[in-house]
């Protein structure tokens, strides 16, 4: 028993070799899994659809309205015609489904087809095996939308005759980063659902509901809770904006809001400030509306929104991670 | 003496309020076909699961192939196969492709991966099959790919959880001599299993589980003489005179009754395999012997017999 005892000094904890032994092996598994399956052929004819569709509808009204506009390209992303959304107000419902779609059964999947058991069999630590299913759910919505992304950017290029500039391309492709990010997020939170439900349709199910939540619900609860938290009794301007601040901080909570507010800096240079004018337009913007500002100050407007989206992310895998090291294995 | 592969000391597992391992010790040596046999829910799988690192012992230790689980886990897994109860596969792919998914997992390059599969499914006899998806097999075919899938990282020892149960007889037999086979290659193998009687003809020593304890364990014949005086049951058609031959039999060393079934049958129980002894000794009665048979006692029989004990000594405790 002495043996035991100084054994358990040394450390019951310190685990040999690395957590991500068999990383890779897991990464490509996966991906080759996802890229083949069949929700994958379904998400793809879906997102065809409204890149096409979406851009059709924006090229046809900028000819006719804008004509020559040095962010001619941005506006192929966000212009709409009614009745068809913009190609971004698409891609902010899309995203999530196609997250959500890609993670819900990462984990309960395994389990179900008793394969967990043989996997976590082999020389590799559980870590590996969540990580790389974050990472090729991560690669594929990377890859769909770098495909996407660029297919309008082709179509645009065909429809609207002109190349892009310098600066739009940076915020395009600082679109498409945060809108990868974005998506990892719902990646993050379909996962965590995949370990605590045993049943894929749960999973799917509780996804869906939080994203249906933030994506509709959260903004009301959170202009009624800052009337419950900042009331607005007298109708100071300091009240009201007391009151919009609050909201503002909670509305903040959605991963949905954050995203909007990156894409309202990035896509549309003419924006100065983000939260408090998505909110209240009718507060003072602090400028004269119309005039771009340069790349690197819309950046540092989104800049909390884009690392909070990062830090979602983060913090809903270690949530995961913590979750799943904890599960017995056993089916 | 051969060296051991696996060593618990006190090994116990407690799940809030369920004991599932209690205080286990036991020893695996090398080279042995070792089968851990009980009831459901006595403790086997949960010991599998901590001798592998896949759930930490409340208390207690395990030793496999001289490591701990518990922080050597990738050394542990990387010698030890492992094929779990109701062991899945990816149902899309082909059985090559479910097992070059482990043999990159376990770090195998890829054209060492590729012989070794091909010779692992050949071996399995499902040489001819190794292309098609698995969701074409069937259950005794899976549970071949199990072993080809745990043969791929060329194991020392092999852990099979349950590996007959929903297997036809057949299949069960047939799985069986695979895992003689693979005790002919000097892998040591570990099973455990409620089927005692399907599992005792492998079996060169079993441990008896209850309740997360290991109560008996030796070869079966051990346990036979010591749980079952007169287990053996052995039947003779021999002619003759009747007196003769009955007293004749009732007098060899061992045998504990005779009886007369008609038709010129005898039986005789006995503590061991008396054959020899009673067919002598019929013969030496001048009898004319027309046949000879044995039934070794059951592990059935045994464990029946053990947890009749068992039961009553801890009644007359609480009394
Ligand atoms: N995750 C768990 N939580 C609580 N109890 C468990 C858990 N896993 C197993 N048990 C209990 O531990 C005991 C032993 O189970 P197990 O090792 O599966 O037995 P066996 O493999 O011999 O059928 C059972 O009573 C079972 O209910
Ligand atoms: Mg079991």
């Amino acid at each position: 028993m002495t043996v035991a005892s100084k054994q358990l000094e040394s450390g019951r904890h310190t685990r040999e070799g690395s957590p991500w032994t068999g990383l890779w092996a897991v990464v490509f598994k996966e991906m080759a899994d996802l890229l083949t399956s069949t929700r994958m052929r379904i998400l793809e004819v879906l997102i065809l659809l409204t890149a096409i569709g979406a851009s059709y509808a924006a090229m046809t009204q900028i000819r006719q309205t804008i004509g020559r506009d040095v962010f001619l390209f941005l506006k192929l992303f966000t212009v709409s015609q009614a009745p068809i959304p913009s190609f971004v107000e698409f891609l902010s419902i899309l995203v999530p489904l196609i997250a959500i779609s890609l993670t819900f059964d990462a984990i309960n999947g395994e389990f179900n087809r008793r394969t967990m058991s043989r996997i976590l069999s082999q020389p590799i630590y559980r870590d590996a095996l969540l990580f790389g299913k974050f990472l090729a759910a991560f690669f594929t919505l990377a890859l769909v939308l770098t495909v996407i992304w660029l297919l309008i950017i082709g179509l645009g290029l065909i429809g609207l005759g002109v190349a892009p500039g310098g600066e739009t391309v940076a915020r395009l492709l600082l679109f498409l980063v945060a809108t990868i990010f974005y998506g990892g997020v719902w990646l993050a939170l379909a996962m965590v659902f995949s370990i605590t439900f045993r049943q894929p349709a749960t999973a799917a199910m509780a996804s869906l509901a939080t994203w249906l939540f933030f994506l509709i619900f959260w903004n009301i609860l959170a202009g009624l809770l800052a009337a419950i938290i900042s009331p607005v009794r007298l109708g100071l301007p300091q009240e009201v904006l007391h009151n919009a601040q609050t909201q503002i901080t909670l509305a903040r909570i959605s991963p949905t809001f954050l995203y909007g507010e990156i894409l309202s800096a990035l896509l549309n240079p003419a924006v100065r400030s983000v939260g408090l004018g998505l909110l209240l337009p009718f507060l003072p913007q602090g400028a004269i509306p119309g005039s771009a500002l340069p790349l690197d100050q819309s950046l540092l407007l989104i800049w909390p929104q884009f690392t909070g989206l990062i830090a979602a992310t983060i913090l809903l895998f270690a949530l995961g991670y913590v979750l799943f090291q904890r599960q017995e294995i056993r089916a | 003496m051969s060296n051991v592969v696996i060593e618990t000391h006190g090994l116990t597992k407690r799940y809030d309020e369920v004991i599932a391992v209690d205080n286990l010790d036991m020893t695996i040596r090398e080279g042995e076909v070792f089968g851990m046999l009980g009831p459901n829910g006595s403790g086997k799988t949960t010991t599998i699961l901590m001798m592998l690192g896949l759930t930490e012992p409340t208390a207690g230790q395990v030793r496999v192939l001289g490591l701990d689980p518990a922080r050597q886990p990738l050394s542990v897994k990387a010698r030890v196969g492992y094929i779990p109860d109701q062991v899945g596969f990816y149902d899309d792919l082909t059985a090559v492709e479910n097992l070059m998914y482990t043999a990159r997992l376990n770090g195998i390059p890829r054209k060492e991966a590729l012989s070794r599969i091909e010779i692992a499914l050949q071996r399995m006899g499902l040489g001819e099959v190794m292309s098609r998806p698995v969701k074409t097999y069937s259950r005794g075919m899976r549970q071949r790919l199990a072993v080809a899938d745990v043969l791929i990282k060329q194991p020392q020892m092999i852990i099979m959880d349950e590996p007959t149960q929903g297997l036809d007889p057949e299949g069960a037999h047939e799985f069986l001599n695979i895992i003689r086979h693979l005790k002919e290659e000097g892998i040591t193998v570990m099973l455990a299993s409620h089927l005692l009687h399907q599992v005792q003809a492998v079996c060169d020593r079993v441990g008896l589980f209850y309740q997360g304890k290991m109560g008996l364990s030796g070869t079966v014949d051990e346990l036979a003489r010591q749980y079952m005086k007169g287990g053996y049951r052995i039947e003779l058609e021999v002619l003759g005179d009747r007196q003769a031959l009955e007293k004749a039999l009732r007098q060899v060393h061992g045998v504990t009754d005779v009886a007369y079934l008609g038709k010129h049958r005898y039986e005789v129980r006995a503590q061991g395999d008396l054959r020899a002894e009673a067919a002598r000794a019929a013969v030496l009665a001048d009898g004319r012997l027309l046949s000879l048979n044995v039934e070794a006692p059951s592990l059935d029989d045994i464990y029946v017999r053990y947890f009749q004990e068992v039961e009553h000594d801890s009644s007359k405790q609480a009394a």
